[in-house]
This record gives structure tokens, C-alpha cells and sequence, in this order.
């Protein structure tokens, strides 16, 4: 009888106690949640946020809607294959009409510009002669004659793909990309598609940069991490000197040092090595020694604390087997330092991406990167839309890349490079 | 974007800190212009004599110019700045946007007392200067006469500097290709004028370097880097005056533009920013900026108030502003995109 009641019993009692242990589990993530709730909120608010609202601002399309709204809602059943009818007329002259009164037409101009140029021309023109609502079923003809352009098509459907309330027409704009009249998307005219070479130039730029701060960070940080404490901590003070130094100062005396007339110069000049200066600032070389220069501490210090990792002892014992130095560096030494280099490498590279002072201040007109094309916008001409774009796709590709970082680091399993 | 003074981003970083620390309580007048020799100069003749006579506090800050800075400081709401001054084509589109008050101008001395550029619904003129070719006269054996010498590197071997971006340097191009200053924004506007000036700047792509910050090119003569350089007119004579230098200018084709005060919507104290401007508009404080720094100013009577050997090295005077093009903002307006675009396409071939 006790025998059969047991189960059930256990059974009786054992719900109750799954039941605490979840309740426990449940308390512990709570308090858990609680004490990381203030920095969850902190990013939430200051970088998700902000990071949310650019790429909201890559698709957003707003303006026409805002100012033409009884044109939009016209064009809604307009199929874009012959001029829209007499009602679209009537409703966009009303609503120029209106957008006068209001002082709100620039808006709209402004982003009809950016898809046709001259649109700005067009309905400020408009809306200056343009004295009263047209007679009903003259809106036409009356349209037409204030602005041959209002019998074209292709004013009509800028309009429409303007309509928003979301647009693909800055994202396409940052890959160098449009949509014709009929809608299909195609490449921009050659003048004006120039995003992909400057995306593809600052990729270039921040790899060679990356390269070059690998080939002279990896022997600095080597030395740093093998040299007594007292000398090493002498010549980290060098590479740190630098790193405490504002970017700026950095930057202009690479000026000072490669300009034609400068030190650089005037000493190969003195040593009659050069007749004439070379070109070294100004263009891509001036660019790449001045960001190598700013961004090699990133490189060495990752270097650094990997190596400093690495016990002496497997050196010698690779010694010992019989390897000879270039192969115990290349199977023992260098693979455990790899987390290091891709550490390194990683920040650099995404550091390099974002760069702007340098390349504005010691590059020409051919090196300048994304990020001043994005400060251009966003500042000078507020193409907000077009900045966030070119933001939006930046980011993405940095993502991209720091997800291949991942991948790479988690296959990468310090074995010290042994055979399994 | 950098447009007058790098060094700036220190400037603004202690100006931003010291505007949070500040927000919460109501806040002085704040006066923003363009850092420098420029804005050294006001602090002497507008703002330290307009804070003595007023008895208003006011602080000043610098800044690189963009709408769009004014555009996040507007529509962020809690602007930190009040009276701010702007180049043309920020007064235009900020007037458009409504970012900037309209302007009362029974406050600060009725329309009829300013130059007629310079009155404008939502700004009054600050200054008119001049983008000048500039050389230096210790080293150029034969001074250029215009535009023209400026693209010719047998005559003045040398590299060049014009300012980074399609404006001005379109404009400079087709005047260096015969075409008479009044005619430079007909031609510019049609597409075979835009491949001309393309076509010129080929010819010396290889000789120039370009600027983004006003205090560049006297340090890119200065050094050597370039023979020639086009400048704003204001920084030459600073150059001449403080550092002893012997540059010299053609006032033949040089582009004017004028620079306005605006009063950013929405400002606190717009009582406070009415008085400076009244302060700031009137001929005789105008007048001693100009001896300061030889800029042109808005106010009818100020140049009259000028001794003649001051006058003549100001972009007002009728010699030099006899052959000058005003920047046009209206075109600019248009096609700044377009151009840009087109502009970094030639500069990467």
C-alpha cells in the first residue's frame, strides 16, 4: 500500500520544489536584470537610439507629403504612363497656393531637387506667379503655361516617387544607384555615381593603413613584451607619449615635416639626394603616414598584452626538438599571438573607417573618405537623408566585418598551432 | 565642415561643456561667429565696448558654419546660441526653413541705414569680403593679373590652391577661360559651361592643392607650398599687418559675398540680441572694424567715417569691387549637390 502511494506522493512533492527552483532562478535574473538596468538604459537612449533614428532618416521621406498633400493623394491612382489628369493640376495648384501662404514650398523644393535637378527653380517659379486658383478645368493649361515643365512626365513622377511616406531613393543614392521614369532601378548617370569608388577607397585606405601598423607595431610590441621591465616600461612610454597627444597636433606636424619646403624635404634637398621636392602630402602617401602615425598605438598595445602571454618556455622547447628559429616563430610564437593581431587589426581597421580630420587636412581632393562626404552632408547642404544613407550603409559594412571577426576568432582555437 | 579655423574643436568642446553646464538656468546673450583674426577683431570694437555700454552680459563663441549645425541646434530645441553669424547661401536656406526670427529693423535702425545686399527678412549684413588670388611678393619675380596668370604655370611656375568643393572654383576656372565676370553664373548654368571650367581646371589638375579652412592659405604661402592661392581678402592684410609678411592680391575677378547676423528661433533673450545688433549696425563702431580688419560693412555711413588709406584695400571700394562678381546664392542653392558630386568625381580620375 505504501509502496503504491509513494509515487504519487513523490510526485506531489516534487512539483512544489521544480516550482521554488524556478521561482529562485526567476529572483536571481531579476536582480541580475536589475543591476545592469542602468547601463542597458544608458545605451538604449544615447547609441541605439540615436543609431535608430539615422537609419529612420536613411528612408524617411516626408517633405512632399507635408507640403503638396492634395497633390499626393491625387498622384495615388495616377499609373505614370501618360500626364496625370485635370484634378491632379487643380489639386497641386491649390496646394502651391497654400505652401506660399505657409512659406513651406523651399521644403519641398528642396527635396524635388535632390531627385530632379532644377525642381527648385520650377516651383519656386510657380509658386511666385501663380496669383490665384485657376478657373476649374483650366488648372492645366494655366500650369503649363507658367512652367513649360509641368507638360513633362518626369516632373510628375519625381513628384510621385517623392510621395513617401518611405523611400528607397537615398539608399540607392549612396550605392550610386536611381530609379527611371518607369520605376525600374538602374545605374546613376556617370556624374554623378561616385559612392562605391569612395566606399571603395576608404576601405583601401584603412587596409593599407591597418597593414602598414601591422608590419611596424608587431617587432615594437615583440621588443615591449621581451625587454626587462625597466626598459620596456621606458620605451612603452613612447609609444604611449603619442597616444596622449590630441590628434590635431599629430596631424599638423606631419605638415610641417613633408610639406615641399619641409623637413623632410629641405634635408634629402641638403643631402643632394632629390633636386627637386617630392610630393609627399597632399595626396594618398601623405594620408597613409599621417594615419598609420595616429593609429599605431591601437595596433601595438593588443599586440602587447597577447605576447606578454606567451611563455619563453615554449620557444626553447621548440628549440630543443630541433626547430630552427624561422620555424618555431612561424609554428609556435605566431599563432598565439594571432588573437592578438586580429584584435589589433579589427580596432584599427574600423578606427581607419571612420577617419576625417586626417584625410581633410592632408589629403587632396582625391583621398577624401566616406565620413567627409557624410559631414559635407550633414552639415553643409543638410542632405540629412543622403548622410544617414551613406551612414546607414557604412555601418552595415562595419557590422559585417566585425561578424567575420567573430567567426574567424571563435574557429581559431589556440592550439599553439599543433596538429591535433 | 571645416571651414575657417581647424583648431575650433577645442574651442567648441569647452564652449559645449560650459553651454550644459549652463542650460538649466536662463542664459547670457550668446554670440557666435567665425573665430580667428576676424573674430579677435570684433571682441575689441563690438563685443567688450557693446557689454560696457549696455551693461547686457554676453558671452561669445566661434563656430565652422553649415545650416545644418543650425538646424540641429533649432529643431533640437533649447538652442544654446542667439545671435549667430552666417555665410549667404546658411542666411537663405535658414530663411527658408524657419530657423532664424524675422527681423524687426525699427529695432535697430530702420532698413534705409543699411547697404540694400545686406538687408534681408531674417538677417542683417555683418561684413562683405572678397576670395582674392594671393601670392607673396618676396617670392614671385612678376605679380599675376588675374585668373588668367593664374592657371598659366609657364609664366608663374608653381603649385596652386583653390578651396576644396565645386563653388568658387568653377566660377574662378571660367573667368581664367576669358569669360567676363558678369557673365560667369549664364555661362555656368548651361552644361557646356560646367565642362569648360572642368575642362581648365584639367589643365593645372596636376599643380593644385586644395584648402577647406580660411587660415590655410597664408600658411600655404607662407611656407612655400603654393605659388598662387585663392584667399579671403581679410586674411592677406592680417597676414601683412601681425605677422609681417609681404603677400600681395588681384582685386581684378575676385567673388564677393556678404555675411549676415541672424537671430536663431525660438532665442531667450531676443530683447538682448536686438540691442547688439542695433549696436553692431551702427556706422561708427562698424567703421572701426573695418580699420581692425579690412573688411567691407552694411551700414551706408560707415566708409564714409574712413581715412582714405584704409578704404582702399577694402572689397567696398568702387576700385576693387568695380571688376568683382557677387557669389551667386540662388545657383548655388541648385546645384551644390549636383556639382559636388560631379566636382569629386573629376578630383578621383
Amino acid at each position: 500500500m505504501t509502496t503504491t502511494s509513494l509515487p504519487g506522493a513523490n510526485a506531489q512533492a516534487e512539483v512544489p520544489l521544480k516550482r521554488r527552483l524556478r521561482r529562485a532562478e526567476r529572483t536571481r535574473q531579476v536582480k541580475a536584470l536589475a543591476l545592469v538596468l542602468p547601463l542597458l538604459l544608458f545605451l538604449l537612449f544615447t547609441f541605439a537610439g540615436p543609431i535608430a533614428g539615422m537609419l529612420w532618416r536613411a528612408v524617411e521621406d516626408w517633405e512632399v507629403r507635408q507640403v503638396l498633400p492634395q497633390t499626393t493623394a491625387a498622384l495615388a491612382s495616377w499609373d505614370g504612363k501618360d500626364l496625370p489628369d485635370e484634378k491632379a493640376y487643380a489639386a497641386l495648384a491649390s496646394d502651391i497656393l497654400a505652401a506660399r501662404a505657409a512659406g513651406t514650398v523651399p521644403i519641398a523644393a528642396k527635396r524635388l531637387n535632390y531627385a530632379l535637378n532644377g525642381f527648385r527653380t520650377i516651383l519656386t517659379s510657380t509658386a511666385r506667379n501663380l496669383k490665384a486658383v485657376p478657373e476649374p478645368g483650366t488648372a492645366k493649361e494655366t500650369l503649363g503655361k507658367i512652367n513649360p515643365a509641368w507638360r513633362e512626365r518626369a516632373t510628375w513622377t519625381t513628384i510621385k516617387d517623392a510621395s513617401g511616406p518611405i523611400t528607397g531613393f537615398y539608399l540607392l543614392a549612396a550605392l550610386d544607384l536611381t530609379r527611371n521614369a518607369d520605376g525600374a532601378i538602374v545605374a546613376a548617370p556617370p556624374d554623378q555615381a561616385i559612392y562605391r569608388d569612395i566606399f571603395l577607397r576608404t576601405f583601401l585606405i584603412s587596409l593599407g593603413v591597418t597593414a602598414l601598423c601591422l608590419i611596424l607595431g608587431f617587432p615594437v610590441a615583440y621588443l615591449l613584451a621581451t625587454l626587462p621591465p625597466g626598459r620596456s616600461n621606458l620605451l612603452m612610454i613612447f609609444v604611449l607619449l603619442p597616444f596622449w597627444t590630441s590628434l590635431l597636433v599629430r596631424t599638423c606636424a606631419w605638415i610641417v615635416l613633408l610639406q615641399s619646403k619641409g623637413v623632410v624635404n629641405d634635408s634629402l634637398h641638403w643631402l643632394g639626394i632629390i633636386d627637386a621636392p617630392l610630393r609627399l602630402i597632399y595626396n594618398r602617401f601623405g594620408v597613409c603616414v599621417a594615419m598609420t602615425h595616429v593609429l599605431l598605438p591601437f595596433m601595438i598595445l593588443p599586440l602587447y598584452s597577447s605576447m606578454k602571454a606567451i611563455s619563453p618556455a615554449y620557444m626553447r622547447a621548440a628549440a630543443s626538438l630541433g626547430a630552427p628559429p624561422l620555424t618555431a616563430f612561424l609554428r609556435i610564437y605566431l599563432p598565439q599571438t594571432l588573437p592578438g593581431i586580429g584584435a589589433g587589426s579589427l580596432l584599427v581597421f574600423i578606427l581607419a573607417l571612420g577617419y576625417y580630420i586626417t584625410p581633410a587636412l592632408v589629403g587632396g581632393a582625391a583621398d577624401q573618405m566616406i565620413s567627409y562626404f557624410i559631414a559635407l552632408y550633414t552639415t553643409e547642404t543638410a542632405n540629412w537623408g543622403l548622410a544617414s544613407a551613406l551612414g546607414a550603409v557604412l555601418l552595415l559594412a562595419t557590422v559585417l566585418l566585425a561578424l567575420v571577426y567573430g567567426k574567424l576568432v571563435q574557429g581559431q582555437q589556440v592550439t599553439g598551432g599543433m596538429k591535433n | 565642415m571645416l571651414k575657417r579655423k581647424i583648431a575650433l574643436g577645442f574651442a567648441a568642446a569647452l564652449g559645449a561643456s560650459a553651454a550644459l553646464a549652463t542650460i538649466a538656468e536662463a542664459r547670457d546673450l550668446t554670440v557666435v561667429s567665425w573665430g580667428g583674426a576676424y573674430q579677435e577683431a570684433q571682441k575689441k570694437v563690438y563685443f567688450e565696448p557693446f557689454k560696457k555700454a549696455s551693461g547686457v552680459a554676453m558671452n561669445d563663441e566661434s563656430w565652422d558654419g553649415g545650416v545644418g549645425v543650425l538646424r540641429a541646434k533649432v529643431q533640437g530645441g533649447a538652442a544654446t546660441w542667439d545671435v549667430v553669424q552666417v555665410e549667404s547661401d546658411e542666411l537663405a536656406v535658414g530663411c527658408e526653413e524657419g530657423l532664424f526670427e524675422k527681423l524687426d529693423y525699427s529695432k535697430i535702425g530702420g532698413e534705409a541705414a543699411y547697404i540694400p545686399p545686406s538687408v534681408n527678412p531674417c538677417g542683417v549684413g555683418a561684413i562683405l569680403y572678397d576670395f582674392v588670388l594671393g601670392y607673396d611678393k618676396d617670392k614671385l619675380k612678376e605679380a599675376p593679373k588675374g585668373w588668367a596668370d593664374f592657371f598659366d604655370t609657364k609664366k608663374i611656375p608653381g603649385k596652386r590652391a583653390l578651396r576644396q568643393g565645386p563653388k568658387t572654383t568653377l566660377e574662378i576656372a571660367l573667368m581664367a577661360d576669358g569669360v567676363p565676370p558678369k557673365d560667369v553664373y549664364h555661362v555656368l548654368a548651361t552644361d557646356e559651361g560646367v565642362e569648360r571650367a572642368f575642362q581648365k581646371l584639367d589643365t593645372i589638375k596636376g599643380d593644385l592643392v586644395w584648402w577647406k579652412a580660411g587660415a590655410q592659405p597664408p600658411q600655404l604661402l607662407a611656407s612655400g607650398e603654393v605659388a598662387m592661392t585663392s584667399v579671403y581678402n581679410g586674411r592677406i592684410d592680417t597676414a601683412n599687418k601681425n605677422e609681417k609678411k609681404n603677400f600681395g592680391m588681384v582685386w581684378d575677378g575676385a567673388l564677393f559675398t556678404l555675411d549676415s547676423w541672424v537671430i536663431l528661433k525660438g532665442s531667450p533673450n531676443k530683447d538682448a540680441a536686438y540691442k547688439f545688433l542695433d549696436f553692431v549696425g551702427k556706422a561708427e563702431n562698424q567703421s572701426k572694424l573695418s580699420e581692425n580688419i579690412a573688411y567691407g560693412t552694411s551700414n551706408k555711413d560707415a566708409a564714409g567715417r574712413l581715412p582714405p588709406a584704409v578704404l582702399k584695400d577694402l572689397p567696398t571700394a568702387p576700385d576693387n569691387i568695380k571688376n568683382a562678381v557677387e557669389i551667386n546664392v540662388a545657383f548655388w542653392l541648385e546645384n551644390i549637390d549636383r556639382l559636388t558630386e560631379r566636382f569629386n568625381k573629376w578630383a578621383a580620375k
